[in-house]
């Protein structure tokens, strides 16, 4: 998911030697069908095409938010966290591809269905916004998607996808620059990425500014 | 109904549809396109029953601000299903956003095709028969 397309993408791709298909995806489309409001977020999709868990932080911990804002370097205990994390997802995932629907993980139709939850009006309009934005800067004119891409963030700000993409499309940096920062410290006591509900995942706090 | 204010090329992007609209007009703030734009514009056709795409279809019936005869007012559409529509005067751009609902519209994953860093484009439901875990993430 960039708007800036291969470019930005490629080196990422290449360094990560994927043997999975890697898609391209710069105006957002998956992140609007799916309800993805930041990165990461999974979904996953059984042999029929049945949601069996629907858009939620894969493997995420808010523990990244101790790191140094310069180096971007964490301490131990907060890359400890991370990883513990991060393993009991991918081990989720990994019950669920040997067992499907015998796994905890894959949830039922009405256990996804309770989950998950379309665009709310406003919501729908952040996303018009959006785009709008980034055709009209994709047409030569970044002077008029400006206000666009600022009205996105606005009628949704809890898009981090929104927030960055916008900032990274100024400059690249910026995505993780002051404002960015300035937005996660905004959250104080609240989450960057929501619970993810999962048996066995190990607990994670907020910490403290 | 009085709707040549300004009639002209105009783009109209509706979700991943770009299309360059000969003789769409602006009346009182909406879009109105020939009838016979509406499905190559939206996807969307009007038939006796409704507005009607794939396997669904939507009432007009007392949305008289819908449809002329010979035009279709689009914002009305779009309005009916529940999307924004936004307009930018100065490069006369329209554009619809996704449609706005309090639940999944199905637990069936929704389709798309996406192209890879080659080009080569991928489309969802050609994995039928496996399992997919999709995961997003960005370079910034």
């Amino acid at each position: 998911m960039d708007s800036a397309g291969n470019e930005a993408a490629r080196p990422w791709i290449e360094n990560a030697s994927t043997t999975y298909p890697c898609l391209i995806d710069r105006e957002h489309v998956v992140s609007a069908l799916y309800n993805m409001p930041n990165v990461p977020n999974a979904v996953w999709i059984d042999e029929s095409g049945i949601i069996v868990r629907p858009a939620e932080a894969a493997g995420t911990s808010e523990a990244w938010r101790t790191m140094d804002r310069q180096t971007f370097s964490l301490d131990k205990d907060a890359l400890v966290t991370i990883g513990a994390r991060r393993s009991a997802y991918t081990a989720a995932v990994r019950d669920w591809v040997e067992r499907g629907d015998k796994s905890p993980h894959a949830l039922s139709p009405d256990q996804v269905r309770r989950r998950s939850r379309g665009l709310s009006e406003e919501e729908a309009l952040a996303t018009a916004n959006f785009r709008m934005g980034l055709h009209l800067r994709e047409t030569g004119r970044a002077d008029l998607a400006e206000g666009y891409l600022r009205r996105a963030v606005e009628l949704r700000p809890e898009s981090w996808n929104f927030r960055r993409q916008a900032l990274a499309l100024g400059d690249p940096a910026a995505a993780g620059g002051p404002d960015f920062w300035g937005a996660v410290d905004d959250l104080g006591e609240g989450r960057y990425y929501p619970e993810i509900e999962m048996e066995g995942m190990p607990t994670d706090t907020v910490p403290r500014a | 109904m009085v709707y040549l204010l300004s009639e002209s090329m105009a783009t109209i992007i509706y979700e991943q549809t770009r299309s360059e609209a000969m003789g769409a007009a602006e009346a009182q703030g909406d879009l109105w396109v020939g009838l016979d734009q509406l499905e190559p514009v939206s996807g969307w056709a009007l038939k006796p029953e409704g507005l009607c795409r794939r396997d669904e279809c939507v009432p007009v019936a007392g949305r008289q601000g819908a449809t002329d005869g010979d035009r279709v007012n689009l914002s009305e559409v779009a309005r009916l299903l529940g999307q924004p529509i936004l307009h930018e005067p100065e490069v006369d751009t329209w554009l619809v956003g996704p449609r706005a609902s309090a639940g999944l519209a199905s637990i069936e994953a929704p389709d798309f095709t996406l192209p890879d860093l080659a080009g080569k484009a991928h489309t969802l439901s050609d994995y039928r028969g496996r399992k997919v875990f999709l995961v997003s993430w960005a370079s910034w």
